[in-house]
């Protein structure tokens, strides 16, 4: 039947994918571990990759924040708790918004131009001419954009928390009547350190997912102008759905919920 | 003598598709040798296969007596500084100015200083009539032939031992290609390089070669002396060197 040779197809394609990505991985984790290393082009990489990140993670995690506060403000009002409200920000922004959001902004910024860039020289043989330079493509393009993007992202989240914490004291000071010593003192006092450190350490994976799906969609993109078009869409469609996979996964082995 | 390159039986095939239907190609140390064949017969998946960016499905490749055909990784990377590599469509780094492209296998493969290498790429920048203030244009400001020139400079700035030249003379006005087709001439008379070109450039490839390979449908159909190709007695050949519509070559275009 028609019908079972499509999905078999498809089934065939995931998997495929799935070892050609899990091969692409080991041999960037090879390259890091090895000589030579770009330092020049970590350094470049993490302006592009972080410092240029810093307003649209810093935009998006001011909103989050003072949007959160609001809604926490009129929930909890329903049962006469609406002092709850820098807490929850403040647990809700370090754990969970501000890394996911970090990594989303980033997965649709970044993601997209490291495939679009590397898709171009792919198909313009500048990859192939890296070779035969007697350079490591992976090592020379993979390896300093991913070490910038695991670096860069726990970078971004810790400003992008504070941000958040910032747009949530902004509305509850200005417009639901809190005192801005006790909402601070209430924020301070209620986070804890693993509260921070976990949102961190997601960040860090979620950049490491970033960098590996926005080069591998570069690195195997075929054809011309449509082909690189294909790849930047992939890589910020597979790195945000895996951002959020991957999100769920840590959430439940940091805390051991599950 | 031995040779220097050697293909045995190489075939590549893409899905259904063979490309190379098993060649056999020799070229003599300090020799250089001409392919030349219709477009899309294969002629650069010949070139890259050699390279090792696409690997044959069958047959051997030897550089130096040694057979390189499925070396990978850092076991090649002695081998890829042997190369030098012009490709038809320059391959230039678009975000590198045009001496950091010429420098790029000094710096990068060959451990050279970059004020060094930044020299060396203005002498080979010269030598194929650029001036220095190129050096300091993005490839992306420069014209199609002024491409070729900086992706012909970068291909014999690390003085490679094998030189690997895909369609160095097209899109050059003919004063241009013979002063490209000296160079390349003296590259491997003055400095020793052996090269193996790809040219549809009958002019070019009688002046820069010692011999001539014909490809066609997958195998070398012809192989010999440049002073030998008018008398070839292949029809294949002296139709392609001809240029003619007719002969035993037939095009897929419809009438
Ligand atoms: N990476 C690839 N994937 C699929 N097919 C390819 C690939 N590279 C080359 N081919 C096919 O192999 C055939 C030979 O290509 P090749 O580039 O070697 O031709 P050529 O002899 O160099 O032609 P031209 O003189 O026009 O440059 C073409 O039909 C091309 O479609
Ligand atoms: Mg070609």
């Amino acid at each position: 039947m028609n019908f079972f040779a499509v999905i078999g197809r498809a089934v065939l394609n995931l998997l495929a994918q799935i070892g050609r990505v899990t091969r692409f991985t080991g041999q960037t984790l090879a390259a890091t571990v090895s000589v030579p290393f770009y330092g020049r082009l970590l350094v470049q990489q993490i302006m592009r990759i972080g410092y240029f990140s810093l307003p649209v993670v810093g935009l998006t995690a001011l909103s989050t924040g003072a949007v959160l506060a609001l809604q926490i403000y009129l929930g909890g009002n329903r049962y006469g708790a609406e002092a709850i409200v820098p807490q929850i920000v403040v647990l809700g922004i370090t754990r969970e918004l501000g890394p996911v959001i970090a990594g989303l902004m980033v997965a649709g910024r970044v993601a997209a131009a490291i495939a679009a860039e590397l898709g171009t020289m792919k198909v313009t043989e500048q990859i192939d001419a890296l070779t035969t330079l007697a350079t490591n493509p992976i090592k020379y393009l993979v390896v300093p954009r991913l070490l910038a993007a695991v670096i860069s992202l726990p970078v971004l989240t810790a400003v992008g928390d504070s941000i958040g914490v910032l747009g949530g004291y902004l509305v509850s000071t200005y417009n639901l009547g809190f005192t801005g010593s006790i909402y601070l003192k209430n924020t301070v006092d209620f986070a804890k350190s693993d509260d921070i450190i976990s949102g961190l350490i997601k960040a860090a994976v979620f950049g490491f997912i970033i960098a590996i799906m926005g080069c591998y969609n570069g690195f195997f993109s075929k054809g011309g102008a449509q082909g690189v078009g294909a790849a930047t869409t992939n890589a910020v469609v597979t790195s945000s759905i895996l951002i959020l996979a991957a999100d769920f996964v840590l959430t439940a082995v940091l805390f051991h919920t599950s | 003598m031995t040779a220097k390159i050697e293909m045995i039986g190489v075939k590549k095939r893409f899905g259904s598709k063979v490309v190379l239907n098993g060649i056999d190609l020799s070229v003599e140390k300090q020799s250089s040798t001409v392919i030349i064949g219709g477009s899309g017969t294969g002629k650069s998946v010949a070139i890259k296969s050699i390279l090792g960016i696409l690997t044959p499905d069958e047959g051997t490749i030897r550089i130096d007596g040694e057979d390189v055909t499925r070396l990978k990784g850092a076991a090649r990377d002695p081998l890829m500084r042997k190369f030098g590599m012009l490709f038809q469509g320059g391959a230039l780094f678009d975000s590198l100015p045009v001496w950091e492209n010429v420098a790029f296998g000094l710096i990068q493969g060959h451990g050279v200083a970059r004020s060094k290498a930044k020299d060396i790429a203005i002498e080979k920048l010269a030598k194929v009539g650029l001036t220095s203030d190129v050096a300091y244009l993005s490839p992306a400001e420069l014209s199609g032939g002024m491409q070729k020139r900086v992706g012909l400079a970068r291909a014999i700035a690390a003085d490679p031992e094998i030189i690997f030249f895909d369609e160095p003379t097209t899109g050059l006005d003919p004063i241009m290609a013979d002063v490209i087709n000296d160079l390349i001439v003296s590259t491997v008379k003055d400095v020793g390089a052996t090269a193996l070109s790809i040219t549809h450039d009958m002019t070019s490839a009688r002046k820069i070669s010692d011999r001539i390979a014909m490809l066609y449908q997958g195998k070398i159909i012809w192989n010999g002396p440049t002073a030998e190709i008018d008398r070839s007695g292949n029809p294949y050949v002296d139709q392609f060197i001809h240029g003619r519509a007719e002969g035993p070559i037939k095009m897929a275009v419809k009438a």
